[in-house]
């Protein structure tokens, strides 16, 4: 039946009104408010507590601060301490700590809050998933209520900066156990409500130390699907996507002048992670064999549409640290099927690969598993629930053959030191690299040994190094002050502002 | 000789294109379904294989022909499964009655009250996903569509002066049922197995979707789709091709369950 062309104009007027109201329905420069998309919600709030980084996604700098702070460039700033001196032999940090700060149930923050919460990390039970970037404090003294003294077992180059890290904030002793529902931090904005499987609501602090923030508001959305987050942003619901979640609908954005869509550098490392300790695994010519079936340029085109850059070891093209390695192991099928066969393994391999449901893993393993397939070897696809069985399966219970994840936080090459970490590698050698790394007294020594760090671990493989991908990052072009770049995995929304 | 219904016609010619497809994937499909070629990625039709490439540059035609062979497998198995317990269940009930009957149907009503997709996920979350789980699952969903059939359809045989003929002769309840009951209601169980196969497939798709489905590589319509989302705006077949693979199918099946029922029901007037 045809219709009508007074009802076709009516159905068009109705639709582009609908169409016009999310807009006004939704948009936060109405009340002065952002929503922004966080792709995983974190199983509690409390960046000191859970392991995977979803939780300071949420709350770091918006809810908990730490006495020094990482800003979006990267470099170390004073927060809730307002200076710091380190002694002559390297093994004495003093922090003058700032006055006049207080949580935001009127807790007040001195020497003994930042000692509980120092010590809170380090303790026999503590559940801090970074505790070893710690253990170097041996001692931490509250001599008088504004200085903190941190004696350590030796110098450090690199603690500083993990103080500034989301696991090593500091939270008030009353509330340190119930923070992962209901966090009390020192930041500008409180958290007001949490819907579970929905959003995290935080408003704005009141009585806050430093300059308010601009925002009356911020909103945390879980959208895990990468589709329904550009339909989201299109219709206003949200107004920040920090790290879009298919590089496929960027495009679409970079031609609409209603958004900003910026490539940022990241920090994050894709690596397929192998069990060391397990058969075939535990033989190194197998893991030089899997790393050569691999086409990394490749995967990158398929699954971030060429952005983004292969990487030959755990380490970050954006760190003035990191080395190229990507020579030492590249595709050659043939080399890869020559290596398994003097391995013993010429007749084939066949292997569990533990793959969590985020879109960039469960492509990336689509394909590796095409690129392992030509070798003869076949990877068995077992789809793992993420963060909650996953990290259950892979990190804790380290059950597993091969996996695949994203790392996220910025120069976390001494993973591979840890003891223990999922990938269950030991190497006396790489423990000597990250200790001559920490110990590092000039700059070029530093440099020199996390160059090799990596090298060791380039050699070694202990997973698949794959890629390095930037931040994809795609807001209303009438926000100011959204973090371009990750040099930390958050979202910073503390000097967000809208503009005309 | 009566004129065989139009809709089993089409149905049947539809659904036989599917198992055509389906059987020779086995043997032969234009490219390997699982060999990609990131080189070529994102063809349109036509300018890579009949029906273009995917984000990896797979033939997609290649895809649909062995992703019909998952999805008609799967569906078959379950819903075989779920018609014989089904069934069986079905004629139990209507055999003894009493309590044991309202027992089956009792029980039969809990099982209808989940929800087919839920009860799939909490069992991939047990058994952990792959071909297996979703033939369980959608087969479980099948048995009280089938119960309910055939008891319904057996209680007005055993209302039959044959029945009650041959329970003078001294035959017993399992012998009746199988001697008289079942093949009285049996069209009735055929037309409903196509239809449920349909629904099976849509059940298939769904769980693959959600992946809960078989794992990669092996194709499937239902992750074909769910890979395919953040595509919709730069590739569009690549969301068309299975849908609409998914679309035929159950629209095939559900044609040739209407032409069934026409071609079995006596009721009906299929000549008009």
């Amino acid at each position: 039946m045809p219709v009508p062309p007074f009802r076709t104009a009516l159905s068009l007027a109705v639709l582009s009104a609908a169409c016009a109201l999310p807009a006004a329905g939704f948009a936060g420069i109405d009340d002065n408010t952002v929503a922004f998309v966080q792709s995983v919600e974190p199983a509690g709030l409390d960046p000191t507590v859970s392991s995977p980084v979803a939780a300071g996604q949420v709350t770091w700098q918006n809810v908990f601060e730490g006495l020094v702070t990482i800003d979006r460039n990267g470099e170390i700033v004073p927060q809730l301490a307002t200076g710091w001196e380190v002694s002559q032999d390297g093994r004495q940090i003093t922090f003058a700590l700032r006055e006049g700060v207080s949580f935001h149930d009127g807790t007040p923050f001195d020497a003994e809050v930042a000692k509980f919460s120092l010590e809170r990390i380090l303790a026999e039970d503590s559940t801090n998933g970074q505790k070893a970037l710690y253990t170097v404090i041996e001692r931490v003294e509250a001599p008088d209520a504004g200085t903190l003294v941190l004696t350590l077992s030796r110098p450090s180059s690199d603690l500083l900066y993990w103080l500034g890290f989301p696991a090593a904030v500091i939270v008030a002793p009353d509330t340190a156990d119930t923070n992962a529902t209901d966090p009390v931090g020192t930041g500008p904005f409180r958290v007001a409500e949490w819907r579970k499987g929905d959003r995290v609501v935080m408003t704005r602090a009141e009585d806050y130390w430093g300059e308010a923030a601009p925002l009356d508001g911020i909103t945390a959305r879980f959208i895990s699907d990468p589709q329904a987050q550009a339909a989201a942003l299109k219709s206003g619901e949200v107004d920040v996507i920090a790290e879009l979640g298919a590089a496929e609908l960027f495009a679409q954005f970079e031609n609409d002048p209603a958004y900003t869509a910026r490539v940022g550098t990241g920090e994050m490392e894709v690596v397929a992670g192998m069990n060391n300790a397990r058969a075939p695994f535990d033989d190194i010519r197998v893991r030089q064999a899997l790393q050569m079936a691999i086409d990394r340029a490749q995967v990158i085109e398929a699954v971030k549409s060429g952005f983004g850059t292969p990487i030959g070891s755990h380490f970050s093209p954006a760190s003035p640290y990191y080395v190229d390695l990507t020579d030492l192991f590249p595709y050659d099928p043939e080399a890869a099927r020559a290596l398994l066969d003097e391995a013993g393994l010429g007749d084939g391999l066949e292997f569990t690969f533990k793959v969590p449901n985020r879109p960039y893993a469960e492509r990336t393993a689509e394909i590796m598993q095409a690129f392992f397939a030509q070798i003869g070897v076949t990877a068995r696809i077992e789809s793992s629930d993420f963060p909650a069985a996953w990290i259950q399966e892979v990190f804790t219970d380290t059950d597993y053959d091969m996996t695949i994840i994203g790392h996220a936080e910025p120069l976390d090459i001494g993973i591979y030191a840890r003891d223990p970490y999922y990938f269950n590698y030991d190497s006396p050698e790489f423990d000597a690299a990250m200790e001559a790394v920490a110990t590092a007294a000039t700059p070029e020594a530093r440099a020199d040994a996390y160059a090799d760090a990596q090298r060791i671990l380039a050699r070694d493989v202990p997973a698949l190094y794959l890629y390095s991908d930037p931040k994809l990052g795609v807001w209303d072009a009438r926000l100011e002050g959204v973090w371009a770049d990750g040099p930390v995995p958050a979202n910073d929304m503390t000097d967000l502002r809208w503009t005309r | 000789m009566t004129r065989l219904p139009l809709s089993l016609l089409v149905g049947g010619a539809i659904t036989a294109a599917y198992l055509a497809a389906a059987l020779t994937s086995r043997v032969w499909t234009p490219a390997d379904p699982t060999a990609m070629n990131i080189a070529r990625r994102l063809a349109p039709p036509g300018e890579a294989g009949f029906l273009g490439t995917d984000q990896i540059g797979r033939d997609v035609a290649s895809i649909l022909m062995a992703g019909a062979w998952t999805s008609l497998g799967i569906a078959a198995v379950a819903v075989a499964l779920g018609a014989a317990l089904g069934t069986a269940a079905g004629l139990a009930a209507a055999a003894m009655g009493g309590r044991a009957e309202r027992a089956v149907m009792s029980l039969n009503a809990v099982m209808f009250a989940f929800p087919p997709i839920l009860s799939a996920i909490l069992l991939g979350a047990l058994l952990g996903p792959g071909g297996g789980t979703a033939i369980l699952a959608i087969g479980l969903f099948m048995i009280p569509v089938f119960a309910r059939i055939a008891r319904g359809a057996a209680l007005p045989v055993w209302a039959r002066d044959y029945v009650a003929a041959a329970r003078m002769a001294g035959k017993g309840r399992a012998r009746i049922t199988l001697e008289h009951v079942l093949p009285n209601i049996s069209g009735q169980i055929v037309v409903q197995l196509a239809i449920q196969t349909g629904l099976a497939i849509l059940a298939e798709a769904g769980l693959s979707f959600l992946g809960m489905g078989v794992p990669p590589p092996s194709p499937s319509w239902g992750r074909m789709l769910s890979e395919a989302q953040t595509w919709i705006g730069t590739a569009p077949h690549l969301v068309l091709a299975p849908g609409l693979a998914i679309a035929g199918a159950v629209l095939g099946l559900n044609l040739l369950g209407d032409g069934l029922r026409d071609l079995t029901d006596p009721r009906r007037d299929h000549s008009a």
